[in-house]
């Protein structure tokens, strides 16, 4: 039972799949980027994933993909963060339910 | 044939030792060929260890006009021993709030990378433990899990002091990892791979059949060198950099609450982060493996491999005994306003040379470049402060 | 041989990835994050593209995990509030799965293993990145840029007039 692509894209699926539950059902804002950073990671496999069992080609796409992707990653996962400080600085709390102060 | 023999010994020897597996499956020879190289490996460096342990005692203590520990065996070399019993022996205390699993995991997490970042090092001619492709790549990013060591054994201790000399210990961690990283560029570019082997191998031939062509010797190599080498002094937390673990200051930074055997294993990871700097750096700027004269080729590559280490680690040790500690921002502002600029002009000046197709005018060029940068560098980082003569008041 | 390892591997990033989700002190789950980002690394060695799996190392958690226990340190609370754990974020997680594998498995994906691919070398990815790609390879310079600048501006201390 050598791995296939579907045994990989079922378990980026799962990650993927994770990471959605990290990022919704938890309420403190770090666990929400946690989420989101294995959502990220979860959809450079299966880049990488594809560009393995995928035809032969000159350009190598989908490592080309995935590098960049996370790079875009780190960018966005360091906004994330100073984001989070900025705002517990401000609020004292990082509790995303009880930064309402736009409602309604 | 004695030449070639002695210096391919280890490499006769485990090919013999792996003969007797000639009827295993093929990945089971590969596991076993592995576990090989990581015994030897491991059998070496942690001699090393225990031989440098003492050994920077006894020249610590030279330099400030004493002995260093001479009563456990001929000369104190067995001291590594009793030192050894005595941290085994010691009863492992662990803060009544600590958090145990993060507290457990903090020393092994510091070692593994050290460790594993010795792999790719080339120690003589076809001695790399695991050739990689990307070998220079493996290092560091093995190199860079060791922050997060820092901060687990700094926050599983629940102790504030602890936090505050991790946070001091990653921030200057990572400042100087830049430096680190952006030095090796210009080797890498002239090179052209990100491998061990191939850096050594471009390292090769004598220029006008006297002076070797290691990367040291030229402009933007010597440089290169030497920011290296601050920054892997920097990064295994040795004075004049250890601020995280000051003696004086807060008592020993991350690695207050651990005792016994997980202090030594801390002090194992600074020791094998230590070899690992000074083994890439003699690999990627002083040639690997290589005699630096054509006549002196006839003594065996790894022993000039363990010269070259030795050499650097005596002036680590030396350093050690006779700068004192910077503070903490001095530390910092050098990191960024200093030798960040520099690193970028040794790439600059890297290929300068090269693309003078390593002339006369390539030479002056690149050497005009680094003192340029050097220059202004020091005119706008100069703030002016003079000395003044020291007066004393003494209690009346 | 690789079937062993792959079985290995998932199970070791998905137990981190679950322990990530699921547990209630931060510093933990961001732990358990960083052990399964190098469970994802692994699995680009798997699937023979090592650089991507040295890049993934360095940068998940060399850094982002790195950011995210420094973050975690400088917004601490003093008492750890019950977390009250959210169903229905559980309820769309579990259908979105069921519908990814639905998905999955109704696509006619090659059925053969994988075909004997030409080692990726990092010289190749070196001269893709300089030819074909370097508009792309420009533009991520100045995101990670101004991601770096708007990160500082973010958290630095506003002067008191």
């Amino acid at each position: 039972m050598t791995p296939t692509l579907t045994h990989f894209l079922a378990v980026s699926a799962a990650l993927f799949s994770i990471g959605l539950l990290a990022a919704l059902s938890r309420r403190h804002a770090i666990f929400i980027l946690i989420g989101i950073e294995m959502m990220l990671a979860a959809a450079n496999l299966n880049f990488v994933a594809f560009w393995r069992f995928g035809p032969p080609s000159p350009q190598p796409v989908g490592v080309m993909v995935a590098i960049f992707s996370i790079a875009i990653a780190a960018a966005e996962a360091a906004v994330g963060l100073a984001l989070v400080i900025a705002v517990y600085r401000h609020f004292r709390t990082s509790n995303v339910d009880k930064l309402n102060a736009m409602k309604g | 044939m004695t030449r070639e023999f002695l210096d391919q010994i280890f490499i006769h020897g485990k090919q013999y030792l792996l003969s007797f597996t000639a009827g295993a499956p093929g990945w089971l020879v590969q596991i076993i060929s592995s576990l090989l190289n990581i015994g030897a490996l491991l059998g070496v460096f942690l001699t090393l260890f225990a031989l440098i342990s003492v050994l920077e005692r006894k020249i610590l203590g030279r330099i400030q006009n004493r002995y260093g520990p001479n009563r456990v065996g001929p000369f104190g070399l067995l001291q590594p021993a009793a030192d050894g019993i005595k941290l085994l022996i010691k009863e492992d205390v662990v803060p009544l709030r600590a958090d145990k699993v993060v507290h457990f995991l903090a020393p092994l997490m510091m070692v593994f990378p050290a460790i594993l970042a010795l792999g790719v090092i080339p120690y003589g001619r076809n001695m790399t433990a695991f050739a990689i492709d990307g070998g220079i790549l493996f290092f560091f990013a093995v190199g860079s899990t060791a922050e997060l060591a820092v901060f687990m054994a700094g926050w599983g201790s629940n102790n504030k002091f602890s936090m505050l000399g991790a946070m001091r210990a990653i921030a200057q961690m990572v400042s100087y990892e830049l430096p680190l990283i952006i030095t090796v560029l210009p080797v890498v570019m002239i090179v052209g791979s990100l491998s061990p082997d191939a850096i050594v191998a471009a390292q090769g031939g004598y220029a006008h059949g006297l002076i070797p062509r290691w990367f040291v010797f030229t402009p933007w190599g010597g440089t290169a060198f030497i920011l290296f080498f601050v920054s892997g002094f920097v990064e295994s937390n040795r004075t004049p950099f250890d601020v995280p673990e000051g003696e004086s200051e807060i008592v020993a930074g991350h690695m207050t609450e651990y005792s016994g055997f997980k202090y030594a294993t801390f002090f194992m990871a600074e020791y094998f982060g230590m070899f690992a700097i000074s083994g890439l750096a003699v690999t990627l700027f002083l040639g690997g493996w290589q005699a630096p004269f054509g006549l002196l080729q006839f003594i065996p590559s790894y022993v000039w491999f363990f010269a070259k280490l030795s050499a650097i680690l005596f002036v680590f040790i030396w350093i050690r005994g006779t700068l004192p500690r910077t503070r903490v921002d001095q530390v910092m502002n050098f990191a960024w306003k200093f030798m960040l600029p520099m690193a970028f002009t040794c790439i600059l000046a890297a290929a300068v040379w090269h693309y003078q197709s390593h002339g006369l005018i390539g030479w002056f060029g690149s050497f005009a470049v680094i003192a340029a940068a050097y220059f202004v560098l020091s005119r706008v980082l100069d703030t002016g402060k003079k000395f003044a003569p020291r007066t004393y008041r003494f209690a009346e | 041989m690789s079937s062993v390892a792959f079985v290995a591997i998932g199970i070791l990033t998905l137990a981190a990835a679950l322990a990530a989700a699921s547990l209630s002190k931060l510093i933990h789950a961001a732990l358990s994050l960083a052990v399964a980002f190098v469970g994802v690394a692994a699995f680009y060695f798997l699937l023979g593209a090592e650089f991507v799996g040295l890049v993934q190392v360095f940068v998940y958690v060399g850094a982002v995990a790195v950011l995210i226990v420094f973050t975690i340190l400088l917004t601490r609370r003093e008492s750890g509030s019950p977390a009250r754990f959210k169903w229905t974020g559980a309820l769309v997680a579990c259908a979105i799965f069921a519908g990814l594998l639905v998905a999955i498995f109704k696509t006619k994906l090659p059925a053969a293993p994988a075909p004997p691919l030409a080692p990726l070398t990092v010289k190749h990815i070196g001269d893709s990145l300089m030819t074909s790609y370097v508009w792309p390879l420009q533009c991520v310079g100045l995101v990670l840029t101004a991601a770096l600048i708007g990160a500082m501006i973010l958290v630095m201390e506003e002067k008191r007039p």
